[in-house]
Order: structure tokens, then C-alpha cells, then sequence
């Protein structure tokens, strides 16, 4: 089922083109990675979708009843602001307890929330907003960069913790991401952003994709070593079945 | 009741204190100080106003605040530097209303009333205004609580809840503008931030949420205007000044409190 579509979407900030001819969708149960490099759009690109940047020209149309949940990319709490982790998720609307605990259980988090936003760690925080972004019980899940600052098994506990949330809820869910091994491991299609669209496909055609491969500088070399490692799995794979 | 300056007086201090907490926590949570001080020393641009054409001086000083906050507002949208356009704006706003003030020959002007306030001679007209407007900006900000807030934790979280930010940033600057313009006869145009930004930062160690943070500012601001106002009687001096030297020497126990209290929250 068609959860969002964008049609022929450009964003401009002052003279610049950010995002040039965007049409995309995704569907339910599906998880779309974007990637590119730094200042290629990608940021922009979920920010247009919740409405947070004009559009110059363009559709953005989300099927009507659908939830979205947004986890921004970073999010600075003023040490002057005191408010706690089940304060936070009760904004704007009130929240019931129990819809909260459930929320920091399926982020992987349960138990902070009578904690200051403040004191919690990097890791803690991403968790404590995803666990704001799924506490409607979202169909479509917008993620920027979530894993920016955590650390190897951070991030993968992260994605693992994804994958849940999408078998639980059934949702569609749309990231922008920097690690290109555990998006193509992760994510069933892929698109390629660097303010248009370069290439989209499954990981698979993507990561063999000439424009990919140029926009992120991976060499030939490398692809071939690529090639031939799988070449050296897969028969032996065959041989033992 | 109201015949007795000193009740008058005191009204007034707690009606400008009440406003002036929650919108006070916002603007230390925004990091708007420099904002308010803008804004507030447009005011006296808004009293030459008034007088050269003979209206309230509350209506012009809301006028020439809200002219001054809006303007502010869209430039910092448009990402200039901040801090050095907020300094130009603010003082030669200032500058440009006491040159102003100055040409009014005839009216016999105490500049010294509006730059540092007037408690004592509040009249019950005065009071009417100060209480108005006081409700008018709790109102305001109590209705749209909730959405100032998360705009305030991110304007993206904001937006993805189907709240504009833009509009609560008005809603702020409008509550701003009324607080500049019933706070000017109490503590007057060079002061008006230290009622706003004091009570927020002092009663920020003893909260843990948004709510009691504004619960307890207001309370702080009411106990220092009634302390000010009684100590300047007492010793004779300015009262405007007075409350916001108790503000100041209450803000400084609060801090040596949480430097006490730091191994409890760290990071903070």
C-alpha cells in the first residue's frame, strides 16, 4: 500500500536548487534509504516532507490517515530547559503512561523516563526520540541520520532496533543515512541523492550503479574485489548444498 | 483599597511579575535576551511617540515594540548575526528615542520615569492596563503552551506535529511586546529584561519541569517586587532598581545552591 509520493519536487534556499525534480514513493512495510554525501539534499529532503521547508514547485502527497513520526537529526536540549524524558514524549499532546512505557520499550529504552533529558547519553537520546517518534503508532517513519554520534555496535543495535519497529508496526520507513555497509545491508531499496536523484534501485543495483560509485569516489578496483569475493562465496555456498 | 499608593504600587510589581514569568522562561530557553533588550529599549522610541501626538503612552510604546520585535524577528529568519544587529537595533533605538524625547519642548519630562520606572506614582487607570495586559499575555501563552514548547525543543519536531513555528515565534513576540508595554511605567525600558531573564535563570536549579520552572519564577518575581518595593521605601531608594538588585542577590543564592547540588546532575 502507496503510503507517500512526491511529484516533480524542487526546493530552493535563496538562488540555490537543493532539491531538483524529486519523485519518489515509498509503501508500507518498506525500508527507503537515501544517501549522498554531506550538503546533497538528503536532510532537506525529509524536512520538505513534514512541511518544515517550502516548496518552490511540486507535490508532496501523503495517503490521508497516515501518522508520521520524525526523528530529526540532531537536537541540542538548552541545559536551561528542565524537562523530562515522559514530559518530552507528552508534547504536544498529552500522552497516557502506559502508550509512553510501551514507546521507550520498543526504542529499546525502558525506564528512563522519569529522567532529566539532559542526563541521558547519546545513545539513550536517539532512543528517546524514536521512542517520541512511535509513540502514535506511526505508518511512516522519517529518520535523519539517527545514528549520528553512536558507535559501531550503538548504531547497529540501532538498526537492529529498526527492524523490529517496522515487523511490530508494519510501518513504511524512509532514513537518511551516512553508513553505506549497513544501509545496503538494512534497507530493501536504495536512492542515490545529490540534489536530484542519481540512481534508486535495490542495494544490490544500486551498489553496482556508475553514479553511485562515482558519487562516492569507490574505485574500480574496489568494485572488482567486491566482485570476486562473491564469486568465491557463492559456489562454495552452492557446493555445500 | 486602591487609594493607597503602596497597594497600588504592589499590584502593579506582582501583575508585571506574573506576566513576565512564563514569557521569561521561553526567552531564556530561546536564548532571546538579547531580543528582549531590543525590544524593550524601542519602548522609549514609542514614548517620544506618544507624547508628540498626545495618545497613551502604553498604546505607542505597544505599537513601536511590537513594530521593533516583528522586525527583529524576520531578520533573524533571513540568518543575519544576530548578536551584533540585535546590538545596533537595541542601543540606537535607544539613542534615537531619548534624541527624540529631547525636541518635545514644553513637556516638562522625567526621563528618569521611563528608563528606570515610576512604581510609586501608578495610578488606578495604570493598574486597569497592567492587569489587562498581564492577563492578556497568560492567556496567550497558556493557550499555545504546549505548541511554544516543542517548538522551542525543535522547530522540526514542531512541524512533523502539523505546528507552525513560525506562528508561535509571533505569538511570543507579540506577548513580548504587551509585557514591554505594561512593565515600562514599573521597571522601565532599561530594566525590563532583568524582570524577564532573573526570575527564569533563578528558578532554574529548583526545576525539573518546563511548568514548575515558570510556577516558581513567578513566585520569585512576586517575593523580590514586594521585598523591592518595601526595602526602597525603608532605605529611599529608586524602587525599579531596588527589585531587580534583590532579583539579582536571589539569583546568585540559587546559584551557589546548585553548585551544591551539581554531583546530582551532570551534563547539565
Amino acid at each position: 500500500m502507496r503510503v507517500l509520493t512526491t511529484k516533480n519536487l524542487f526546493v530552493r534556499f535563496g538562488g540555490n536548487t537543493v532539491l531538483q525534480d524529486i519523485t519518489i514513493h515509498i509503501d508500507r512495510g518498506e525500508i527507503l534509504s537515501i544517501v549522498g554525501p554531506n550538503g546533497s539534499g538528503k536532510s532537506t529532503l525529509l524536512r520538505a516532507l513534514i512541511g518544515a521547508v517550502p516548496h518552490a514547485s511540486g507535490l508532496v502527497e501523503i495517503v490521508s490517515g497516515q501518522i508520521i513520526g520524525y526523528v530529526p537529526q540532531r537536537l541540542n536540549i538548552d541545559h536551561t530547559l528542565p524537562i523530562t524524558v515522559h514530559r518530552f514524549l507528552s508534547l504536544p499532546k498529552r500522552q497516557r503512561q502506559y502508550d509512553m512505557e510501551i514507546a521507550l520499550q520498543q526504542a529499546g529504552v525502558p525506564g528512563v523516563g522519569k529522567q532529566q533529558l539532559s542526563t541521558l547519553s547519546g545513545g539513550q537520546f536517539q532512543r528517546v526520540l524514536l521512542a517520541r517518534a512511535l509513540i502514535e503508532k506511526p505508518n511512516l517513519l522519517l529518520l535523519d541520520e539517527a545514528t549520528q554520534g553512536l558507535d559501531h555496535s550503538g548504531s547497529a543495535d540501532f538498526y537492529r532496533q529498526i527492524e523490529q519497529v517496522r515487523q511490530e508496526l508494519d510501518c513504511a520507513i524512509m532514513m537518511v543515512s551516512h553508513e553505506l555497509h549497513t544501509v545496503m545491508r538494512t534497507s530493501d531499496r536504495v536512492i542515490c541523492l545529490n540534489h536530484s536523484i542519481c540512481c534508486e534501485g535495490s542495494p544490490d543495483v544500486v551498489r553496482v550503479a556508475p553514479e553511485y560509485r562515482l558519487l562516492f569516489g569507490l574505485d574500480d578496483e574496489e568494485m572488482f574485489a567486491n566482485y570476486r569475493h562473491h564469486d568465491l562465496i557463492k559456489p562454495r555456498f552452492e557446493d555445500a548444498i | 483599597m486602591f487609594d493607597d499608593f503602596i497597594v497600588r504600587a504592589s499590584l502593579a510589581g506582582l501583575g508585571v511579575a506574573i506576566a513576565a514569568a512564563p514569557l521569561g522562561c521561553f526567552i531564556v530557553w530561546r536564548r532571546m535576551a538579547f531580543f528582549g533588550d531590543a525590544t524593550a529599549h524601542a519602548a522609549i522610541l514609542g514614548v517620544a511617540l506618544s507624547l508628540t501626538l498626545s495618545m497613551p503612552i502604553f498604546a505607542g510604546v505597544l505599537v513601536v515594540s511590537l513594530l521593533m520585535a516583528l522586525t527583529v524577528a524576520t531578520m533573524s529568519e533571513r540568518g543575519y548575526a544576530m548578536d551584533t544587529l540585535l546590538g545596533v537595533l537595541s542601543h540606537s533605538s535607544l539613542a534615537f528615542g531619548l534624541v527624540a524625547v529631547s525636541f518635545l519642548s514644553g513637556v516638562r519630562l522625567d526621563l528618569m520615569a521611563y528608563l528606570f520606572g515610576d512604581i510609586l506614582s501608578v495610578s488606578t487607570l495604570d493598574l486597569g492596563i497592567i492587569w489587562g495586559g498581564a492577563a492578556l499575555v497568560l492567556i496567550l501563552v497558556g493557550w499555545r503552551w504546549s505548541a511554544l514548547l516543542i517548538s522551542t525543543v525543535n522547530p522540526d519536531l514542531a512541524c512533523a506535529c502539523g505546528i507552525s513555528p513560525k506562528r508561535e515565534k509571533i505569538i511570543l513576540t507579540l506577548s513580548l511586546a504587551v509585557v514591554v508595554a505594561v512593565a515600562i511605567k514599573v521597571v522601565g525600558v532599561l530594566l525590563i529584561t532583568a524582570m524577564l531573564i532573573i526570575p527564569a535563570a533563578t528558578a532554574r536549579p529548583f526545576s525539573r519541569t518546563p511548568e514548575t520552572m515558570a510556577i516558581i519564577a513567578a513566585i520569585i518575581g512576586c517575593g523580590a517586587s514586594l521585598m523591592g518595593l518595601k526595602t526602597s521605601y525603608v532605605m529611599d531608594t529608586p524602587t525599579g532598581p531596588t527589585i531587580v538588585c534583590i532579583l539579582a542577590v536571589l539569583f546568585c543564592v540559587s546559584t551557589v545552591f546548585r553548585c551544591f547540588h551539581r554531583p546530582q546532575q551532570t551534563n547539565a
